[in-house]
């Protein structure tokens, strides 16, 4: 089959950036999204031009490399699906697919579709975690955990820290990557004693980012390749403002 | 000149080494602790772990990944469980026994005393994880759950779904996070080690280059330590990352690092084969799938009926034929070996030839499409997305892929190289799974490493040696900076006719064919010849675009492929040099009457870790004997 990619490029994070037209002629149904780049970059490559700039690693839906929009969509059409497990056979032969990376204020241009997201990393570094030094554990069966407890912590730690929510979202919010990791640790036992101070600094951290605020939309979770759900920013919501009450 | 090989094991029962050992070791005051800086290169499982735990004890650390964030490491990729001798099922589980099972799953070709102490701190990992608010999957009262794995007979994996490696590492990236936000830990994400810097014998720092601009820059430390994971892209398509590469171990290597049993690689049977010359990397599928697949391939070479239409007398049940008590559920290597030998007779299945049928309609006919369901359903679904085929209605088509690697740099007890001062971690090391890997193991030992072992044997190296004030502007790190910047600008010169990716695909074909699941002395020879003249090809005719101070993923590439095609000659060599089969590494030479690797323990019962001569040298030879006094070498029998 055939498709015509409309990608954008843009040379650093300085400079202007322009959508390109390249003709993918011979595209192979199972082929992914990253193996069409793929190809197309050899092209470019040979004829001495720069390929285009994509983040990928795992190739397997679970590092939270990869992803762009694809017609509008972060991560393409397909449901619960990064970019690298996406495969063209979802497309028709002689559609036109535009390429954009994320754009967010919190997550600026480094390359074509090669974003800055360290502004998450600094999020989780802000209370994303239990404070345990190594060696100070007690055995693991000593905190008991109801089955179901486990199961929604684990649902909401599934994130990939992709981004995808962020470049969905027409505020830019990163709601759902902050509440994703609250409700993730405010769930289980372990993470109880520090759960208001989490919520506060994280929170503040994410504004000092420049993500927009929540206004309850919902374009994360329809996005989200983990299948987030939007009650974890509830539970985020909540503990903020308990822990803000708790500290009048 | 060859190296002395210490491993520094200490002399007494195996069950209190390790305790022996720490009580041994020298301690740094706490006072001084932030005096001393120490490199971290790599954040996955080891590394992450490592940085996080030497930034609470105080230590001024630097943790480096090429990656835009520590936490997409490809450690996150694990899918199965980690393995600890917890015994929380009363089921005969004990420390020995995970030692056991580990020392006789890589083939009697590993250390037992480093065996023995992953055994013992398994233990302390798991309550480690759960205390930092890893998702362990629970029992309905609450306990931890765990499941049986890897043909082990006793229940000792412990998992969160089917992402255990995610959880695990974000445990980690969070307590490295933590550590970033007390200012103990800086973090240079998307920076990529170039070279280990080397002073008066001792590791002393690195050289980097930041991937968004393109600036080389030194890191000078007090010790160095290593956590960048295997090379099992060195065959091209593997089931590893895109961007998992040799480089900072092999740069290592250069610099005077043993390099111990690189030809021993693991191949593991149930991938998604290859559907085409673009394919980029290979899919792995939980082998749990082999409980209730079965698998087969025509008897006649080149029927192209489709599978319905191919009549149970006229099909090859190959493991149960060869295998009549372990059938499906033989291990790893002998499953892989088998299907690309009935592949090789010509009757692989698929456009390429190049894949047997896992076939699950008798379990559908015998449990119901629901139970299998419930218990592959996920992986049906894996499966579906990337083929378009509904495995509940044609059989699965699966092919062994490179899955890791249990070579590495050389370590001794305290997980130190050759070089002092620089100490290597996780699957970049060679030390604990011998010739072959058990499953559910990996991830126990980068934990181990990174949080239990590493932080103390640090701290006993920066105690005993007085070592002198050097930073970034000494002479050497001057001197590495020039060579990458060379070899930078070396590539970009060359303008020639074939891409990165082009070169890095013939050299994996070759590495694959001669040197991967079965290998053969003239095979060997082959693919020395052809990788050197491949390299020579490369360092003249291929094209690398773009410049060397912005973001340049090819060039990037380029320098990683160019350390691959060394790795991969030195792997031949090896192969070429053991002359005997043992776990991953099947020499066709050397088998039993019936077709199993035979080890030859009089004369291979050792590791062999290579010393660099030179960039066209034979390497040296060096041998570091293994003795086993409580596990007794056995050969393995599945049939």
């Amino acid at each position: 089959m055939r498709l015509i990619l409309q990608v954008w490029r843009q040379k650093g994070p300085q400079a202007r950036g322009r959508m390109v037209r390249y003709d993918a002629g011979d595209v192979n149904p199972d082929m992914s999204m990253l193996e069409l780049l793929d190809v197309v970059n050899e092209e470019l490559i040979l004829k001495g031009e720069e390929p285009i700039a994509f983040e990928h690693d795992c190739r397997e839906g679970i590092c939270g490399s990869c992803g762009f929009m694809i017609n509008g969509i972060a991560h393409g059409p397909l449901p619960a699906t990064t970019v690298c497990q996406l495969s063209m056979r979802h497309f028709r032969d002689g559609q036109e697919l535009y390429l954009e990376p994320w754009r967010a204020k919190a997550f600026p241009v480094l390359k074509d579709l090669v974003v800055d997201r360290r502004a998450f990393d600094r999020v989780i570094s802000a209370g994303g975690y239990i404070t345990v030094p190594t060696g100070s554990a007690p055995d693991g069966n000593s905190i008991l955990i109801p089955k179901e407890d486990a199961d929604r912590a684990m649902d909401a730690a599934a994130c990939i820290g992709c981004g995808a929510c962020v470049a969905a979202c027409p505020n830019a919010s990163a709601a759902l990557f902050t509440g994703a990791k609250i409700a993730h640790l405010g769930l289980l036992p372990q993470g109880q004693p520090e759960r208001h101070e989490r919520a506060l600094r994280m929170v503040r951290q994410y504004n000092r980012e420049g993500f927009g605020s929540c206004t309850n939309i919902g374009e994360c979770e329809a996005v989200c390749p983990k299948g987030i759900k939007l009650e974890v920013i509830a539970r985020m919501n909540r503990d903020y403002i308990q822990a803000i009450w708790q500290r009048r | 000149m060859s190296l002395p090989l210490h491993s520094r094991v200490p002399h007494g029962p195996i069950e209190r080494l390790w305790d022996q050992a720490r009580f041994e070791m020298k301690l740094v005051s706490p006072a001084n602790k932030r005096k001393h800086t120490v490199i971290v290169v790599g954040s996955g499982l080891a590394g992450a772990s490592a940085a996080a735990t030497l930034g609470e004890l105080g230590y001024n650390v630097k943790c480096f990944c090429f990656q835009d964030s520590p936490r997409r490491a490809h450690s996150i990729a694990a899918q199965g469980g980690i393995n600890a001798a917890k015994n929380y099922h009363s089921d005969g589980d004990s420390v020995f026994r995970l030692f056991y099972d580990t020392v006789k799953g890589g083939d009697f070709r590993s250390r037992e005393a480093n065996v023995y102490r992953l055994a013992q701190i398994s233990l302390n990992i798991i309550d480690q994880c759960v205390a930092q608010g890893v998702p362990f999957a629970r029992e309905y009262g609450g306990t931890l759950a765990n499941r049986s794995f890897g043909g082990a007979q006793v229940s000792r994996t412990f998992y969160a779904r089917g992402q255990t490696g995610q959880q695990l590492l974000l445990g980690a990236y969070q307590a490295l996070e933590r550590q970033v936000d007390a200012g103990r830990v800086s973090m240079f994400p998307r920076t990529e080690m170039l070279d280990l810097v080397v002073v008066d014998g001792h590791a002393r720092g690195i050289v980097t280059r930041d991937l968004v601009t393109g600036r080389i820059e030194s890191h000078a430390a007090d010790a160095v330590v290593l956590g960048t994971g295997g090379y099992g892209n060195v065959y091209y398509l593997s089931t590893n990352a895109k961007g998992s590469n040799c480089t900072a171990i092999w740069r290592a290597y250069k610099r005077g690092a043993a390099f111990a049993n690189p030809c021993f690689t693991q191949i593991h049977p149930t991938c998604i084969p290859v559907s085409g010359h673009y394919q980029s990397k290979l899919t792995l599928m939980s082998e749990s799938l082999r409980n209730d697949g079965r698998i087969w391939v025509p008897l006649q070479p080149r029927d192209q009926r489709p599978p319905n239409q191919i009549p149970e007398s006229e099909r090859d049940y190959f493991l149960e034929r060869r295998y009549p008590s372990f059938g499906n559920l033989v291990p790893r290597d002998v499953a892989s070996r088998n299907a690309k030998a009935v592949c090789d007779e010509g009757r692989g299945v698929g456009e390429t030839g190049l894949g047997v049928y896992l076939d699950f309609s008798d379990a559908i006919q015998n449990l119901g499409a629901d139970v299998i369901r419930e218990r592959y359903g996920n992986l049906f679904d894996m499966y579906q997305r990337i083929t378009d085929e509904n495995p509940y209605q044609v059989p699965m088509r699966i092919y062994p892929a490179i899955h890791y690697t249990m070579g590495g740099l050389w370590v001794d007890y305290y997980l130190m190289s050759t070089i002092p001062g620089l100490f290597v971690i996780g699957e970049a090391n060679f030390s604990d799974h011998g010739a072959n890997r058990l499953g559910a193991s990996a991830l126990m030992q980068g934990l181990s490493d990174g949080y239990f072992i590493l932080p103390y044997t640090v701290g006993d190296y920066i105690a005993n040696n007085a070592l002198g004030k050097v930073d970034a502007s000494h002479a050497e790190f001057a001197r590495s900076e020039a060579a990458v910047a060379g070899m930078t600008k070396r590539l970009l010169a060359i303008q020639g006719h074939h891409t990165v990716d082009s070169f890095h695909r013939r050299l994996g074909q070759i590495v694959w064919e001669y040197c991967g699941m079965s290998r053969n002395a003239p095979g060997l020879e082959t693919a020395l010849g052809e990788i050197r003249a491949l390299r020579e090809q490369y360092w003249s005719d291929v094209t690398v675009t773009g410049s060397a101070d912005d973001l340049n993923q090819s060039l990037e590439k380029a320098g990683r492929v160019a350390d691959f095609f060394e790795l991969a000659e030195l792997m031949c060599i090896d192969a070429l040099h053991r002359n005997e089969s043992c776990g991953g590494h099947f020499r066709e030479e050397y088998q039993t009457p019936d077709g199993e690797a035979q080890r030859d323990d009089d004369d291979f019962s050792y590791v062999a870790a290579w010393e660099f001569q030179g960039t066209d040298q034979q390497p040296l030879l060096n041998k570091e004997p293994l003795h086993f006094e409580y596990v007794h070498p056995s050969q393995r029998s599945y049939k």
